[in-house]
């Protein structure tokens, strides 16, 4: 997929050319304002700007002489606010899309969709009796049942609270396994992007920064993802035991075996491992005589100085990236810098499941 | 008692009520929606030039749609080329004048319900492969129920109570032109109260039995909209 | 509110020497030019002053029944005076024949109208409009006329009724009809600003048309005015307007 849109409307400009994956999870995130839900509408057709191009496979949805009006773009687009047809039940909400796709595109039956979003004893209720959780939920399947080419979604979860966005984000995370659809994700969360995105698109104040997978996007020292407070890496990993006696979990990875907090998760799970940078401390040599199980053997890539005595550094384990904020000093007294033989040891580490 | 004439014009006037509110809505639901979507600069004139029979004195218009129907007027010359009948002292005048007349009374109700109805709708109904008529139609004319119902009932009894223009551009012809309310205007010039009270009693309680249903059927739709 | 009233009238009663009243007298829309003409006149001889209400005659009819505080009432017939004297809303005794209203055919076609009426039997016309017949005294008189030339029945379809006689003149002077029965003194009153054609109908065709006065309070100017409207210089004025003199 390829999109290239220049949009200049007073103060605020766009301009970006991006290509990305076919499939998958791709979160256009950067701050509000940034041109997430600009981008987002140009390439659903809902907004035209004259100076773009789009192409979805081989499709062309819009260059030079060419426009599809978004009615014509297989595409399902799910808003901040649900948007339900509040004059049509829940049941008429997807027919109302399932029966506008022509015989040969249907992909999704509404079945599919219902039982994907959990909204079976949803049916024939109005939108009016739904709670904000169950209508993003019936917005969502509403879009799938349009069987989409592609999936449009604009930080669907921002007008919900912590605990309706706890509901929604494992059928979101189904999806993903479940549907061979890609999908494009505007978030300015944190938390929603490690947990659903394989693939990342930087905006900043209308540009895109920078494009890639999630994991080295987070942990690109040229790029302000990791010198926040909050930078960190994640890691795939699979369960694959659980140790009755300590409590704990086994996870495998490339990095190497993970012990976590014991989670109630089936042998075999794909789950995400968030190791943020501020939690991984760096030794010249394997430390036994210490408290901290995940330790990882790992070679310096580049080190960045930080405010306030800070420095990040990237390590690469087994491949993998991975960050490691530690203080200036340290550094210099560890002799940190590229191609150094270190030992990373992560005091803490998020399980995302 | 009502007269054999009064039922004669009461004919008339549900007729005339009934195809004027038809019209209406033909001609008005296009010209609201656009309204109701447009960002053209200069919409605001057409928006006045809509409500100028909200704020003319009635016989205003009819003294102008008479000049205009007459041999040297716009419409009467029109009709003349066309090979049509006159428009002054005939029914099909009367619809003309009365869907000039009750416009207002149409297209704000539904332009406003449009513009309740808001964008979003129509992109979600866009994105889910509808065509804009089928959205037209799928969408945002269900949303704009209440307004529907509230612009043929005002089209309709605003109709049903015209005089000014009637009285302009009528003539009083019984079963053609005479309508309910001119009738009613002949009984109390020729001091028949007894006569002018039963039509005007019951041109009162049709208006307000109508402008009941409105209402009531307003606040009932509104308790299904968030 | 009451202080401002108050000091209105003060200053009304200091202001006007005593003798000085203003009168509102309601009269009928077709008399309106002649009426101001007179009042003009009055006004001019004496220190009176005199408001007028235009309208037609029956709902000044139903105005005054309800009442509306007028002094005079020159009225477009003679049965609302006649009304008002019987019920004792008017002062008995006061009322009389201002001026008697010519009614003439009238088109705004030239040479439509022949000066002896035969068009009505040719007919070469689609409406012919005329004042109210139950209603207005012109549409009485035009309807007594139609009949005496037996073309009532033969042209009803034709009609077309204005409530009064300046609607029907309306419908004329538009040309959404071709003709109709009109007041002689509408027609001065265009002064040739349109070169119709007309015919004088013979007045031995219908019973006269007698606009009538009627006296409604007791102020002295209120009968100033009404002895004024009998006397001479009216008179003239009436006249130059197009109507009979009573």
């Amino acid at each position: 997929m390829r999109a290239r849109f220049r949009v200049a409307r007073g103060e605020f400009t766009l301009d970006v050319d991006l290509s990305l994956p076919a499939s998958g999870v791709t979160a256009l995130f950067g701050p509000s304002g940034c041109g997430k839900t600009t981008l987002l509408r140009a390439i659903a057709g809902l907004e035209r700007h004259d100076d773009g191009y789009l192409q979805i496979g081989e499709t062309t949805w819009q260059d030079a002489d060419l426009f599809v009006p978004p009615h014509r773009r297989a595409l399902g687009y799910v808003f901040q606010e649900a948007s339900l047809f509040e004059h049509l039940t829940v049941r008429s909400n997807l027919d109302y899309a399932a029966n506008r796709v022509p015989a040969a595109e249907r992909r999704v039956p509404v079945d599919r969709a219902v039982e994907l979003l959990g909204i079976g004893t949803l049916l024939d209720r109005r939108p009016a009796h739904l709670s904000g959780g169950e209508r993003q939920r019936v917005a969502i399947a509403r879009a799938l049942a349009a069987s989409p080419r592609l999936l449009l979604m604009d930080e669907p979860l921002a007008s919900l609270d912590r605990q309706r966005k706890g509901e929604i984000l494992p059928y979101l995370e189904s999806l993903h396994r479940e549907l061979d659809m890609p999908l494009l994700y505007v978030s300015h969360s944190h938390d929603e992007v490690a947990r659903l995105a394989d693939h990342l698109v930087l905006l900043e104040c209308g540009r895109a920064e920078g494009s890639g997978p999630i994991d080295e996007m987070l942990t690109r020292l040229d790029l302000s993802l990791a010198h926040g407070p909050d930078a960190e890496a994640l890691i795939e990993a699979t369960v694959s035991e659980h140790d009755e006696e300590f409590d704990l979990t086994y996870l495998d990875s490339g990095v190497g075996r993970f012990s976590v907090a014991r989670r109630a998760l089936p042998v075999g799970s794909r789950v995400r491992v968030r190791v943020a940078a501020r939690d991984v401390s760096l030794t010249l040599s394997p430390q036994s005589d210490t408290s901290i199980l995940n330790i990882f053997p790992a070679t310096v890539e580049e080190v960045a100085a930080e405010a306030e005595g800070q420095a990040t550094v990237r390590l690469k384990v087994g491949g993998i990236p991975m960050l490691a904020r530690v203080t200036r000093k340290s550094a210099a007294a560890l002799g940190l810098e590229s191609g150094k033989k270190v030992f990373a040891q992560a005091k803490s580490v998020a399980l995302l499941a | 008692m009502p007269t054999g004439a009064d039922l004669t014009a009461l004919g008339v006037t549900l007729k005339l009520a009934a195809l004027a509110t038809t019209v209406l809505l033909l001609l008005g639901t296009p010209l609201a929606w656009w309204l109701s979507r447009t960002r053209w600069r200069f919409k605001f004139v057409l928006e006045a030039v809509v409500a100028l029979p909200l704020v003319l004195p009635p016989t205003v218009l009819g003294f102008y749609l008479l000049i205009a129907f007459g041999p040297h007027g716009p419409l009467g010359k029109l009709m003349a080329a066309v090979g049509g009948p006159p428009l002054a002292f005939s029914f099909s005048g009367l619809l003309v004048g009365s869907v000039i007349y009750s416009m207002p009374f149409v297209v704000q109700p539904l332009q406003d319900a449009f513009a309740a109805v808001g964008r979003r709708p129509l992109e979600v109904a866009a994105t889910l492969r509808a065509s804009p008529i089928d959205r037209f139609f799928s969408v945002a004319v269900p949303l704009a129920r209440p307004g529907f119902l509230t612009a043929t009932v005002l089209g309709f009894a605003h109709t049903v109570g015209e005089f000014g223009v009637v009285l302009m551009i009528g003539g009083n012809i019984p079963g053609e032109t005479q309508v309910l309310s001119i009738a009613l205007y002949d009984h109390v010039e020729g001091l028949e109260y007894g006569h002018a009270h039963w039509l005007s009693g019951g041109l009162l309680l049709t208006s307000f039995l109508m402008l009941i249903a409105v209402y009531g059927l307003n606040r009932r739709f509104r308790v299904l909209r968030p | 509110m009451k202080i401002l009233a108050t000091a209105a009238l003060v200053g009304l009663l200091v202001g006007v020497p005593a003798s000085a009243e203003r009168i509102r007298v309601a009269v009928a829309s077709n008399f309106a030019g002649a009426a101001r003409k007179i009042v003009e006149r009055f006004e001019a001889r004496v220190d009176h002053q005199v408001d007028l209400s235009l309208g037609s005659t029956g709902k000044h009819y139903a105005q005054i029944v309800h009442g509306a505080p007028f002094d005079a009432f020159l009225a477009a017939d003679a049965w609302r005076p006649e009304l008002l004297e019987r019920d004792g809303l008017a002062r008995s005794g006061s009322r009389f024949t201002y001026a008697r209203g010519r009614l003439v055919l009238w088109s705004a076609t030239v040479g439509l109208v022949d000066p002896g009426g035969r068009v009505l039997d040719q007919g070469e016309f689609r409406h012919l409009a005329i004042a109210h017949p139950e209603l207005a005294p012109y549409g009485r008189a035009a309807r007594e006329v139609l009949t005496a030339l037996g073309r009532w029945d033969a042209l009803a379809a034709r009609l077309v009724r204005g409530e009064d006689v300046g609607q029907a003149f309306q419908f004329v002077a538009s040309g959404n009809a071709e003709l109709g029965f009109v007041s002689y003194s509408q027609v001065r009153q265009l002064e040739g600003s349109i070169d119709g054609s007309l015919w004088q109908v013979p007045e031995n065709l219908y019973s006269p048309i007698e606009q009538q006065a009627v006296l409604l309070s007791d102020r002295e100017a209120a009968r100033a005015f009404l002895r004024f409207l009998r006397g001479a210089e009216a008179l003239e004025i009436i006249r130059d307007a197009g109507y009979g003199a009573p």
